[in-house]
């Protein structure tokens, strides 16, 4: 694409999250124009249902914030939300690429005032806390988001709902006839940026997922302590809303593990270390168990872990957890043997916390994209052909290092614009 | 630019409703002197189209009275020859308002329409005051690029540059091009099935560096010291290992200069030139990077280890030499040691990261490939082999020449012709004696910057990083979101020098970097800032005739922007500043300011304010907001409707650490009866994008505390705080409790005078 700039050639960035951000924002920074697609309705992706980053313990939304701050003041990116990659052809320096944009039901008229929403009687199950609670059929997905402007889930929208959303809106925003539109974009490189989705916690049978409400994810945890979260920050067990008095984290719930994901999720132990800071803040007595392989806090987390490794109330078990038992009370009992004694361990808790590990968005729902991915699902990056992967997408990694991945990334499709 | 302003209210979202709009217009038409329309849904198609003919008509300057200024921004862009400028009346008006109690709907009504009226007020105020920027060019643009260090990172930085059409120029201190990466017999495995140790690609690299046209390669040298600024960059180079006068100064400070005139202190910079002198000969350069490496950490200090007198102890770097030179013959029995602490604790070596676990595989089988009879022990703590290194670990497993335990080694001592290696609590359930023919410390990879100052520069603040025991020696001052910067605009680190990292990491940051270096000199290109305030066009100009050298700006400025002159006058750098408006906050001549943000413009806002006499239900207090993080967990405040008292007037801030102080003096002296700052949290941990504005801030509050019980003010009355961006409800507690106290305080004694 030239465009009236005089800029060779367009970049596409398949993912809104941060690393999508990232490497959108640093190449349109430099002079490129970039598409930036994003499947969800809202920017932000994966960090934006987090509570906060380790080990700085400050929440994810202030980067986000000044991110979508630079988004605004750029005019050399296009966002387009709800949007996924159908098809692309062509080759480096030239790839057509066929997008598809879901109807989002609300028009660019939404002044996001909320009055829909107020007025909506029908209610869904709310994804982004991973159901944990409700929010009404017509919505913003979460308190931060951007663009800040509703979505109608209109499978969830009774006869009588649909009328209530549309008288409800003054500005004639509510559109329950849109279609989904396609349109063709032409770039030089793409950069897939299509993050992770927690590993599904139900394909290990051992441990009973969905049977228990007292056994969640270490995702669901972020949820529950985030301010805008299903509890307004309360960590209480699902259904019964008990204030948990003792909490096990089962490492490893699914990484490292070849009948699973064979390698190491990355986040997973600093995941830990942070989530037991909410704990403690909430409950300055509850007793922590926690069942691991090896602590892998490299580097400046030592420090981090150094100091939570210094609570009174809580234990570390070097073993896999081999079994959770269902008990009668609500709690479970966490079954594991200690690697170092070779004691047998049964830890009754009141709540067990998967530390689920990370999979690579693409090895679930792969786009057509000619993109070169390996046995896992993760995207290699290809200069040759100009399409390459940043962040999670790529490989299990922090925050920071997804930006610097992404950074590269930016460059790498900037040569491909230049060449 | 002659200004033709227009005022436009806007009365969707319930304003028109919630509001006297009459009321509204007639204050803008009347006592701001400005025309005022209003329109029932100005972000619409129709109300764009509005405004749009209202700027064929001539309007050049739009003051827009609705949502706040976060939002519809695209919306209410009239493009660069325009002005717009937000009253927030939907979230911080009508959102905040809350629920009006019984009986008090009258009072209600009327507090909410005076709020609306100071927002209003405080818009045409800014209007007027608002001035188009026009960007700061440099008068001739350098951009190639510097890059220093010419190992993996650097070689990689520079061939990643030249990819993208930048010249570069590697300065190597060694006479070979390579670095560290020469010495490595084997590199880890970089694709599926990540079973097998790698050949060296090091070679290829230096001979693809060596043959770019883009790329100059001077080995054998040093830079004694760079000066200048993004864009303009003046490096000296000296033959490496040698002095110069033009090495780069140390920083001498406001005192110690003080000091050293009077004789009492020995001038750390005698026979240098003066670190604002330019050299004429200093070749020229847009961006810095900075891939000076990493230097193998001392390990003589673990007694137990025995490394001092025990030359069958050496370290990973010294096997690895070992390996490379051939030497590993007679070497059987291999131990590994990864942690230092015995039984006192479980960390790796310092400066370790997890590249030492994955070093410790990597040799074990050097061992193992060198005799297939030979035994290596790896004795860790925590194998921390992240991501795809899972699947490297679980191949050195199969090994059964390589048995690895986790251990805490308490002692190694000689015996024979090696070593005994006693460890504790290991995976065997009993204690553990090894007689081994070498053992191997997995010391960590120490950056040069914890032992240098690396960069030179010949910088007002210093030749150094700032800060950087804060980041364990690493210049890393925005870590986990924006990884590269480093506070100073333009210069870049990657690799070894920012983090222990192996060479695939190390080759995707100076990847990085080089994106970065290539963004910093295309912003100074088009005039404007880099990150955090990206694409800003505004930058601070200097009224340089009352400057009375006081330094506070030079000292103050996160980003070591301002250099000076013998007397102290200030020798602004454009394209080093971020344009947070810390150096407007220092001046108390009220000097600096930027075409859209000055002390004039916000102090004029504030005059704006209607301040009622003798009542005592409509009390005035001023609140300086930083737009960063604060300023949206207000709007968070407004969108979940929680009530904040009508008595508050929030300004938004670049930064607090541009807030001048004169501002609160005259909100005080105005009548108004309280002030507060709201800002992000500083400390170690600190949340400002400008890393020291809050705390900057948060001193001189400090001392205007002081001030104000000198002129009979109680000192109450002032306040600073902090907030994260996800503290919006806490956020209305805070500022309806301080409210609580000013009214208890009751009114300002002067109001009125």
């Amino acid at each position: 694409m030239t465009d009236e700039q005089g800029t060779t050639g367009a970049i596409l960035v398949v993912g809104g999250g941060i690393s999508g951000l990232t490497a959108a924002l640093e190449a349109a920074e430099v002079g490129n124009d970039v598409f930036l697609v994003e499947k969800n309705a809202y920017m932000g992706g994966r960090v934006s249902q987090l509570n906060q980053y380790f080990p700085k313990l400050c929440p994810p939304s202030c980067g986000l914030e000044i991110n979508f701050k630079r988004i605004k003041d750029n005019r050399r990116i296009r966002t387009y939300t709800m949007t996924t990659v159908k098809s692309v052809s062509g080759g480096p320096g030239n790839y057509q690429v066929t997008l598809e944009t879901a109807p989002r039901y609300v028009n660019s008229n939404c002044t996001a005032c909320g009055d829909c929403a107020a007025a909506c009687p029908d209610e869904i199950d709310n994804e982004f806390n991973f159901g944990m609670n409700k929010s009404k059929a017509a919505y913003l997905p979460h308190e931060m988001a951007f663009p800040r402007r509703f979505v109608i889930n209109k499978a969830g929208l009774s006869a009588d709902g649909a009328a209530a959303v549309k008288a409800a809106c003054k500005y004639d925003a509510v559109d329950l006839d849109m279609q989904t539109e396609t349109r063709t974009i032409e770039v030089a490189s793409i950069i897939y940026a299509t993050g992770w989705t927690p590993y599904d916690p139900t394909k290990m049978d051992n441990l009973k997922f969905g049977q228990s409400n007292a056994i969640v994810t270490n995702m669901m945890i972020e949820r529950m302590a985030a301010p805008g979260g299903p509890t307004d920050g309360a960590i209480l067990r699902p259904g019964d809303n008990k204030e948990p008095e003792s909490f096990a984290f089962v490492q490893c719930a699914g990484s490292r593990d070849e009948n699973h994901l064979e390698y190491c999720s990355y986040i997973c132990c600093m995941a830990t270390f942070k989530q037991m800071t909410y704990i403690r803040e909430r409950y300055p007595e509850a007793k922590i168990y926690v069942f691991y392989i090896d602590l892998r806090t490299p580097g400046k987390y030592e420090k981090f872990r150094e100091k939570l490794m210094g609570d009174a109330n809580s234990t570390f078990i070097k073993g896999k957890v081999a079994d959770i038992i269902v008990e009668a009370d609500g709690g479970v009992t966490v079954v594991a043997e200690n690697a170092v004694t070779g004691d047998k361990i049964h830890q009754k808790v009141d709540m067990a916390i998967l530390a689920t590990g990370m999979q690579p968005t693409q090895a679930i729902a792969p786009v057509n994209g000619g993109q070169e991915m390996d046995s896992n699902g993760f995207v290699v990056s290809n200069r040759a052909t100009g399409i390459l992967s940043a962040g999670c997408a790529c490989k299990a990694a922090d925050v920071v290092t997804s930006n610097q991945s992404a950074t590269a990334a930016a460059l790498k499709a900037i040569q491909v614009t230049r060449r | 630019m002659d200004k033709k302003i227009c005022a436009y209210i806007c009365t969707g979202c319930g304003i028109g409703e919630a509001l006297n709009i009459e009321e509204l217009s007639g204050i803008v038409s009347g006592e701001m002197k400005t025309e005022c329309k209003d329109h029932s849904c100005l972000c619409g198609s129709e109300g764009r189209a509005f405004l749009e003919a209202d700027k064929a008509a001539g309007i050049n300057t739009f003051v827009v009275c609705a949502c706040s200024p976060r939002v519809m921004q695209t919306e209410f862009d009239l493009g660069d020859d325009t002005i717009t400028v937000r009253a927030n009346l939907r979230e911080q008006v009508i959102w905040s308002a809350g629920q009006a109690e019984e009986g008090s709907e009258d009072s209600h009504q009327e507090w909410l329409n005076e709020t609306a009226g100071d927002y209003v007020r405080m818009a045409c105020a800014r209007a007027k005051k608002t001035d188009l920027p026009e960007p700061y060019l440099l008068e001739t643009l350098h951009k190639e690029i510097l890059v220093m260090g010419g190992g993996l990172a650097g070689m990689t930085a520079a061939r990643e540059a030249s990819l993208a059409g930048s010249k570069v120029t590697i300065v190597e201190r060694a006479a070979q091009l390579g670095g560290k990466a020469l010495g490595w017999t084997k590199q880890f495995p970089t694709k599926a099935p990540y079973a097998e140790l790698e050949a060296p690609t090091i070679g290829a690299l230096i001979a693809e560096v060596e043959a770019d046209a883009n790329i100059t390669v001077v080995l054998n040298t040093e830079v004694a010291r760079i000066g200048g600024a993004p864009g303009n960059f003046g490096a000296t180079f000296k033959p490496a290992g040698t002095k110069s006068e033009w090495d780069a100064p140390a920083k001498v400070g406001v005192d110690e200069q003080d000091r050293i005139s009077k004789g009492e202190m020995e001038d750390p910079n005698a026979g240098l030139k003066p670190y604002a002198k330019n050299n004429g000969d200093a070749q020229k350069f847009g961006a810095v990077v900075l891939a000076t490496g990493w230097v193998p950490a001392d390990v003589s200090g673990y007694e137990h280890l025995g490394y001092t007198d025990n030359d069958r102890v050496v370290t990973n770097a010294e096997f690895e030499k070992m390996a490379k030179d051939g030497k590993l013959s007679g070497m059987n029995s291999v131990a590994f040691v990864m942690s230092p602490g015995g039984e006192e604790h479980d960390q790796d070596f310092p400066y370790a990261n997890s590249v030492t676990s994955m070093v410790a595989l990597k040799q074990a089988k050097y061992v193992r490939e060198n005799n297939a009879d030979a035994k290596a022990y790896i004795l860790y703590q925590h194998m921390r082999t992240p991501g795809n290194m899972e699947m490297f670990y679980k191949g050195v497993q199969q090994d059964d020449g390589i048995f690895m335990t986790k251990a805490a080694v308490t002692s190694v001592t000689p015996s024979g012709n090696g070593c005994t290696v006693v460890a504790k609590n290991t995976l065997l359930g009993e204690d553990l004696s090894l007689d081994v023919d070498l053992v191997v410390l997995a010391a960590g990879m120490e950056p040069t910057t914890k032992h240098e100052n690396s960069i030179n520069l010949a910088y007002r603040q210093g030749p150094a990083f700032l800060d950087l025991d804060l980041f364990d020696g690493y210049a890393d001052s925005h870590f986990i979101c924006f990884p590269y910067e480093t506070r100073r605009t333009g210069v870049y680190t990657c690799g070894g020098v920012r983090k222990a990292m192996n060479m695939e990491e190390s080759m995707e940051d100076a990847t990085g970097a080089a994106l970065k270096a290539i963004q910093c000199i295309e912003s100074a290109d088009r005039g404007v800032s880099v990150h955090p305030r990206s694409g800003d066009k505004t930058f601070p100009e200097f009224f340089m005739q009352r400057c009375t050298q006081c330094k506070r700006c030079t000292e103050e400025c996160p980003f070591g922007a301002l250099d000076d002159d013998d007397k102290g006058t200030p020798l602004p750098n454009p394209t080093r500043c971020r344009r947070c408006g810390t150096c407007m906050g220092a001046c108390p001549e009220r000097i600096i300011g930027f075409k859209d943000y000055n002390v004039d413009l916000i102090g004029s806002m504030i005059k704006a304010i209607e301040v009622p006499e003798d009542d005592e239900d409509k009390l005035r207090i001023l609140v300086l907001v930083c737009e960063n993080d604060a300023y949206p967990a207000l709007d968070m405040a407004g969108m979940r409707k929680h009530k904040i008292s009508h008595m508050l007037r929030f300004i938004p801030v670049r930064c607090l650490g541009s807030v001048n102080m004169a501002w609160i003096r005259d909100a005080l002296s105005a009548g108004l009866d309280g002030a507060m700052l709201i800002g992000c949290k500083y400390g170690d941990d600190y949340q400002c994008h400008f890393v020291k504005g809050s705390e900057i801030a948060n001193k001189r509050m400090e001392n205007i505390g002081d001030s104000l019980s000198t002129l009979g003010l109680e000192p109450e009355r002032v306040r600073s705080e902090q907030v994260a961006i996800t503290d919006y409800d806490k956020l209305p507690q805070l500022l309806n409790d301080f409210v609580d106290e000013i009214v208890e305080l009751g009114p300002n004694p002067f109001k009125g005078f």
